[in-house]
């Protein structure tokens, strides 16, 4: 029985249609997949089902009606929810608050505080009403948006890269708690690029490429790899890693101790470890468990006690980002525009940021500029980065090329050690397969490579060895050979912080 | 040394109902996400159409119609340029400030040096004979309730209706908002408005009772000041009142000091209300994190709808 049919949906932004001629329907009780990689049109289609696009052509029918959705009130009244990606919370506000203002004619406080725990004990999904919502772990917070969907008794759950920011554990529960609403006769859209979860989890997907439908699949009968194929449109290739040959250690943290600055951050507390020349170490953990404060430590926007960071033979906890840049030591942090690179500037522009010194793209306060040129021009030629031109903003550049970018100007500079934060977050799988490899020959060069990820699977794929970030402190690294995802799991949810 | 100590307190409530008129509807604005630095414009253009149309009608109340109303006007401007044309917010701000002087001076050309209607003191039944008490609560015109009614009012507004946590949700996280459907533009719009409105009655207050006249630049940077209350109060509504009143007591106190021939040179106790003013901002800021926390998160963020 159908639940939503969507036929001949098209929507066109100023040079570039997002959605060609999308039909495919969704059945009561069953768990749907929407593929694709980033840019394919997902998140459109789904903003159009949910009222906050209108599409210009084509027509939905839910339940057999029609269905014309033209602000997300309508769309809740006829039964639609969706938890977003980036969710759609406010951090000062508590659960309770942050609840009544996603439903529609909300009871008073103190009843929905009471709907909330009872809703929450029959989900598994424990959540306390009274608490602001930015002490929340990411997982819990995800709770929150879920528990607002199921309040209004949703038809059609709307689910946009729900495990993304998860613990394995987490993920689990959370499927759990998908499957029962799925046997209660909920439909939910699934949309994710984690393609082993869709074979778990969902009955049918269907598989979207820049923007049209390019074939609906039954995930059970595809490996992981045919749907990534059918995703990309080409033959994909896992980056290969050579023999690991470790040299001395280049990069030393000692008993690292380190106040958050932020109301809502974690501080960090006695982290200590070696990374050797040659290794790529990876460090996994949830957003929101150190990995900011970490990153700002490492590159010295934020300066601590000096004897605490060691780079070969130097201690630098006092020294700022320019000097650590002179020893050796580059990063790339985890926001490409904005904090990486600055979105109005040019892409020559950007490599004085960062290469201002090491590359000596300039003398006596004075910029060179053809330096400057042509050293983008070499970092747009080696790291494939698709621009019309040097001279382009980075704003106008797609996500997967700036990352690229961010990652070549580093690269680049030859470091000694590289630490990167969250590498592939929001790239697609062409660029992130790219930046991976670059990474690997990078470590293979001799250089000590740290990367801080919320991806398991990158980690497990490049790292050589693996340590976990949780409230602050970080467990024993440990070779990334014959780890499971299981016990990485563990480790994230705390229990086993050596 | 002749300060009473009763007459001081009240005076001093009448010299910060301006301030506090003006911060209570600049803490809507700032707590639905809108920074506006215009405050002093609207309510020197609030003092003088005030003036003009009480002097004209015959009426105080009149003229506090038409301040608000001409408060809100001007902020609207402001509301379309930031709202809808997306400018700067601190640079539109400062902009109105600079406009409200200079219209204000231009209008009020011809009224300088005529009396307005007076305003009639509200009558406690009697009330206003007792001693101490009396002179200080229930000796006032009908503008100081109301300003204290107000606050009561925004609290209230605040803290247990829906429309107020909407307001609350916008300021915090605009995209968020826009997520889940609420209109961020027009709501922000409505309280630009309701901010101007007030910052006009604070106007009118200055110049229809507590001088009571026009003359050029009068408001001399209440507008200012009853921002930075907004900021020493922490968004929170009583503590405006602490705040405002604070301010007017030290403002008091100098013209008292002043007129008692005090050994100090006019300029320093001039300067104190500011420097106090200075001095609670930096240790209401001192503490970062408690700052942060209570400072709406999109406060003078440009909202753009990217559907």
């Amino acid at each position: 029985m159908t639940l939503i049919r969507l036929d001949n949906l098209t929507k066109a932004y100023p040079g570039v249609i997002a959605n060609d001629d999308i039909s495919f329907e969704v059945d009561k009780g069953e768990i749907h997949a929407l593929l694709g990689e980033n840019g394919a049109g997902k998140s459109t289609l789904v903003k159009m089902i949910y009222g906050l696009v209108q599409p210009d052509f084509g027509m939905m029918r839910l339940e057999g009606k029609g269905f014309t959705p033209t602000e997300p009130r309508t769309a809740r009244l006829a039964g639609i929810a969706m938890v977003f990606q980036h969710f759609s919370l406010f951090e000062a506000l508590s659960v309770t608050e942050n609840i009544a203002l996603g439903m529609e004619n909300p009871p008073s406080l103190i009843i929905l505080s009471d709907k909330i725990r009872k809703v929450s004990s029959k989900y598994g999904l424990s959540l306390d009403p009274k608490r602001l919502v930015g002490d929340l772990s990411v997982g819990e917070r995800q709770r929150v948006e879920i528990i607002r969907c199921l309040l209004q008794d949703p038809k059609l759950l709307i689910m946009d890269e729900p495990t993304s920011v998860l613990t394995p554990q987490e993920v689990e529960t959370l499927f759990l708690t998908l499957r029962r609403l799925r046997d209660e006769g909920t439909s939910i859209l699934y949309i994710s690029h984690k393609l082993e979860e869709i074979k778990v989890l969902c009955e049918r997907a269907t598989i979207l490429r820049r923007g049209k439908v390019i074939g609906t699949c039954v995930p059970k009968n595809e490996t992981a790899k045919s749907m990534a194929e059918m995703m990309v449109g080409s033959k994909l290739k896992s980056p290969k890693k050579s023999k690991a040959n470790f040299g001395m250690p280049v990069l030393e943290v000692d008993e690292l101790t380190l106040k958050s600055l932020d109301p809502f951050g974690t501080s960090l507390k006695n982290v200590s470890f070696n990374l050797r020349s040659g290794e790529v170490m990876g460090v996994a953990g949830v957003a929101g468990n150190g990995q900011d404060e970490l990153m700002f430590a490492l590159s010295g926007e934020t300066l601590t006690d000096k004897n605490s960071i060691k780079l070969e033979n130097e201690f630098i906890g006092q020294s700022n980002p320019v000097q650590r840049r002179l020893l050796g030591l580059l990063t790339a942090p985890e926001e490409r525009l904005g904090h990486a690179a600055a979105p109005e500037m040019t892409l020559a522009e950007n490599t004085l940021l960062t290469g201002f010194q090491r590359q000596k793209l300039g003398r006596r306060g004075f910029l060179n500029k053809s330096g400057a040129i042509a050293f983008a021009e070499k970092i747009v030629q080696k790291f494939d980065v698709r621009t019309p031109s040097v001279r382009n903003g980075a704003k106008s550049l797609s996500g997967g090329n700036l990352q690229k970018f961010v990652i070549g100007r580093e690269i680049l500079q030859s470091p000694r050690v590289f630490v990167v934060n969250q590498p592939t977050w929001g790239v697609d799988a062409a660029a992130a397969a790219f930046i991976r490899q670059a990474l690997l020959e990078l470590a293979e060069g001799g250089a000590g490579v740290l990367v801080i990820s919320q991806d398991l699977d990158e980690l497990m794929e490049i790292s050589d060895s693996f340590m976990v970030l949780s409230e602050g402190k970080v467990s024993k690294p440990r070779p990334a050979k014959g780890i499971t995802i299981e016990e990485i799991g563990l480790m994230m949810g705390g229990t086993e912080i050596a | 040394m002749d300060i009473s100590v009763v007459s001081l307190i009240a005076s001093l409530i009448v010299a910060a109902t301006p301030i506090l008129l003006a911060a209570t509807g600049e803490l809507i604005v700032e707590k639905s996400g809108v920074l506006n630095l215009g405050v002093e414009g609207m309510m020197i253009m609030g003092a003088i159409c005030g003036f003009i149309a009480a002097v004209n009608s015959g009426s105080p109340f009149v003229g506090f119609c038409i301040a608000a109303i001409s408060g809100a006007i001007l902020s609207l401007l402001f509301a379309i340029l930031t709202q809808y044309l997306l400018a700067n917010q601190v640079a539109s701000g400062l902009a109105l400030t600079l406009f409200g002087l200079g219209l204000a001076a231009l209008l009020g050309h011809s009224y300088s040096g005529i009396k307005p209607p007076s305003s009639p003191k509200f009558e406690w039944f009697g009330m206003s004979d007792i001693s101490i008490i009396g002179p200080i609560i229930f000796n006032h015109d009908l503008m100081v309730y109301f300003s204290v009614f107000l606050v009561l009012i925004v609290w209230i507004f605040l803290k247990f209706t829906r429309a107020g946590l909407i307001l609350r949700a916008v300021g915090e996280n605009h995209d968020a908002a826009h997520a889940l459907g609420y209109k961020v533009i027009r709501i922000r719009v409505l309280a630009i408005m309701f901010g101007g409105a007030c910052a006009g009655l604070g106007g009118a207050y200055l110049s229809l009772i507590r001088v009571p006249q026009w003359t050029e630049g009068m408001t001399a940077g209440a507008g200012w000041i009853a921002l930075a209350i907004v900021v020493f109060a922490s968004w929170k509504p009583w503590r405006l009142i602490l705040g405002a009143y604070l301010f007017g007591g030290v403002t008091i106190l100098q013209l008292n000091l002043q007129a008692n021939g005090f050994a100090i040179p006019v300029s320093y106790l001039s300067m104190a209300p500011y420097l106090v003013t200075i001095v609670v901002l930096v240790i209401m800021s001192a503490d970062r994190t408690r700052a942060s926390v209570n400072a709406p998160a999109s406060l003078g963020k440009i909202f753009h709808a990217s559907s």
